[in-house]
């Protein structure tokens, strides 16, 4: 960086002497009770989510049905092991990537004798990886607003295991279900406090393009289809 | 007159006249663009009020972008104790040589690309390219769009512009594919390309949709995933972002995501919306090794210094004021020869690139307004195509307009040769079929699509004169009091 160092100062500098004379504010947003804008309130601007759980629930459901999420509930771990063997045996796979972790490693041990696993670790083969039919992962956090699952690469096993195999089932608890993104921000922070992972990534939907005449096509690059198993709380 | 300084205008008009005129164009870009309003429209109607989250964006963005040099500051800060690397950029070309540079000195072949119009803006796949490096670019729309060896038709839907049957002959020229009809199919012809460009390349670049101040991250929004795969699966990754795509906390986020969707194609959120601070980190499994981020100036810090206008540096390019352009609809995006097409291009490239050389994008609007009702982050676009128009007129002007001023002045003040001149006037009517039609016809942008009028028969002093003397006839044959 210290050979860039002239030009940083002079980029800076441009940018202080610009600033000079203050810009207009056009749109103030609602003023605090001190006189100043704030910008706390866009929360309540968004769309509206519903205040129980049901509500966040079924407002989860209804999204992922329009963006083609595949969500299912499950009753138990068990279950889970039975959805998975089910769509191995319809999509004829013969391998799944995963990672560790509570949700998934339990899961290992029930996969089916013919699916074998690839389990992501510190220096994987891109090759072998891209060649899976499925990625298994859990992930962070689901939202209701939007019907985004966030995972982030801590909690799902690195940057490209939920978006290079075609299809990508997250395993998840109900409790994870949180009502918006403001939400969700404020439970990473909680949970990573100053030490974030390098990618946060809210998934929403399947992968998808619409650059061929606006035309919506699934699978565009990554998960032609993403499967959300959900747990109870 | 021909000067250098002409030819974007001259360029602009004639590729405005003849994509106004094919009709066939339009069309495509018409459907292409069908559904947009009724999506956009749905969508924003489920927000509990959008003009009241719309203030809320700009008043983010005022604060973010009137105090730029803080916030840009803290984001180093953070990102760099990630082990981030920061390369401030004056220009293109110092923004291309340091990629080039670091492309040499890590050895690297491949390079994998995800859209970044400000690749655009410094000419960055043209100059890797001459270097010797292959580079894919990776979202669908532009890599149909450098197949076919032509820039982005719109900022956000690149290859709007084309229907499948030109996309399945372009496969089939380029990658010697089987004709198809199919969207599907053709989108899966990409896919199995791309996904090799993944794992093979050693450097991914991405632009950025905002740089996060307080948490160090810069935020990634696609529908596809191949921009989490071109971050993701290279040892490098290189990010070139504008100055002013800052935003002060993560939390702003959770208003800008959603506004960014709805205003741009109608969604709730779009596909993928990543954040990225820094590279792989202790203990994580994969990742670049190295992540760097260029700040490209190229003279937004000459628009910043411009109050009057300095909100047009709040826009979050969600492509709105395009969409819903009668102009954009008619000229189409090539027409206006900018990095940035439609409304927000008309009033930015100007500052960019010089009022004198771009002044006659201002013209391109029929000041209607609906860019600037449609944007979400509430910049008045189209008093800024004004004031551009404003600042165009107050420039000195090109030489052959000052002549004909000065000509007229001179003749304005001599009230004989005036008189004169105006006897002349149909003597220009009687010669003009001569070179109607010609390139040496004097008003050819007023014939191409018009009638010119015939002079009158004598001048509006003469027929007041005549008119006079007739009525004092009248009176002094004492027909009238």
């Amino acid at each position: 960086m210290n050979q860039n160092r002239g030009d940083r100062e002079a980029i800076l500098g441009r940018v202080r002497e610009a600033l000079r004379e203050e810009a207009p504010l056009k749109h103030p947003a609602e003023r605090s009770a001190g006189g100043e804008p704030t910008t706390a309130h866009f929360r309540e601007w968004l769309p509206p989510v519903g205040a129980s759980i049901d509500e966040r629930f079924a407002l989860f459901a209804k999204l992922s049905e329009s963006l083609r999420t595949e969500l299912h509930l499950c009753a138990d771990m068990a279950e889970v092991s039975a959805f998975i063997k089910k769509l191995a045996e319809e999509g004829n796979w013969k391998t799944i990537a995963l990672h560790t972790g509570e949700l998934i490693s339990p899961l290992i041990l029930e996969l089916p004798p013919q699916l074998s696993p690839l389990l992501l670790q510190s220096g994987y083969d891109k090759d072998e990886l891209e060649a899976c039919d499925a990625g298994l992962t859990e992930c962070d956090l689901l939202v209701a607003q939007t019907g985004s699952v966030c995972v982030t690469s801590k909690s799902a096993g690195g940057r490209v295991l939920s978006v290079l195999p075609p299809h990508h089932i997250v395993v998840a608890r109900k409790s994870q279900l949180v009502t918006d993104l403001t939400e969700a921000y404020a439970s990473l922070a909680t949970k990573y406090r100053d030490a974030y992972p390098s990618m946060i990534s809210f998934i929403t939907g399947p992968s998808r393009t619409g650059d061929i005449e606006r035309i919506l096509v699934l699978g565009a690059h990554g998960p032609k289809r993403l499967t959300v198993l959900l747990l109870p709380s | 007159m021909s000067t250098i300084a002409d030819l974007p205008r001259q360029q602009f008009q004639s590729d405005a006249n003849r994509t106004a005129n094919d009709a066939p164009r339009r069309a495509a870009v018409r459907r292409a663009l069908s559904n947009y309003q009724t999506a956009r429209d749905r969508t924003g109607a489920t927000f509990t009020d959008w003009k009241s989250a719309r203030a809320s964006a700009a008043t983010i963005k005022h604060e973010a972008v009137n105090h730029l040099d803080r916030y840009l500051e803290e984001f180093e800060q953070k990102f760099t104790a990630r082990g981030g690397k920061v390369f401030w950029a004056t220009d293109s070309k110092q923004a291309r040589d340091y990629i080039l540079n670091l492309a040499k000195e890590k050895g690297v072949r491949s390079i994998v690309k995800s859209k970044a119009m400000t690749g655009e803006e410094i000419h960055l796949n043209e100059a890797l390219i001459k270097e010797g490096y292959a580079v894919v670019e990776s979202d669908l729309g532009e890599y149909i769009q450098q197949l076919k060896g032509e820039p982005p038709y719109h900022f956000v839907f690149p290859c709007m512009h084309l229907r499948r049957d030109e996309i399945s002959d372009l496969f089939h020229r380029e990658l010697g594919t089987a004709k198809t009809d199919s969207p599907e199919e053709l989108t899966m012809i990409a896919r199995n390309v791309l996904r090799r460009a993944y794992v093979d390349a050693d450097m991914g670049i991405s632009g950025g949709n905002f740089i996060v101040a307080d948490t160090g991250m810069i935020s990634i929004t696609e529908n596809e995933g191949n921009a989490r795969l071109t971050v993701g699966l290279p040892k490098i990754h290189v990010a070139l972002i504008g100055i002013e795509k800052v935003v002060p906390c993560l939390a702003d986020l959770a208003l800008f995501l959603p506004m960014l969707a709805t205003a741009g194609t109608g969604q709730h959120l779009t596909g993928y919306n990543s954040m990225y601070g820094g590279p792989r980190q202790p203990g994580e499994i994969d990742g670049p090794e190295e992540f760097h981020v260029v700040f490209l100036d190229n003279h937004r810090t000459r628009l910043l210094a411009d109050p009057e206008q300095r909100d047009a540096l709040h826009c979050i390019r969600c492509g709105a004021c395009l969409n819903v352009c009668p102009i954009f609809k008619n000229i189409g995006g090539h027409t206006y020869g900018t990095t940035y097409q439609g409304p927000i291009g008309s009033v930015i490239t100007p500052h960019f690139r010089g009022l004198e050389d771009w002044k006659h994008l201002s013209g391109a609007s029929s000041l209607c307004g609906a860019c600037t009702e449609t944007c979400p982050v509430g910049i008045d676009i189209h008093h800024h195509l004004l004031h551009n128009r404003r600042n165009a007129a107050a420039q000195k002007p090109a030489a052959g307009e000052q002549l004909l001023w000065k000509a007229f002045s001179f003749l304005m003040k001599r009230p004989a040769l005036y008189r004169l001149a105006t006897k002349f006037a149909p003597l220009g009517g009687l010669l003009h079929p001569l070179v109607e039609g010609t390139a040496m016809d004097p008003v050819a942008s007023w014939t191409a699509t018009r009638e010119f009028p015939a002079a009158p028969q004598g001048s509006f002093r003469e027929r007041f004169r005549a008119h006079k003397a007739a009525k004092a006839e009248l009176v002094k044959k004492g027909g009238v009091q």
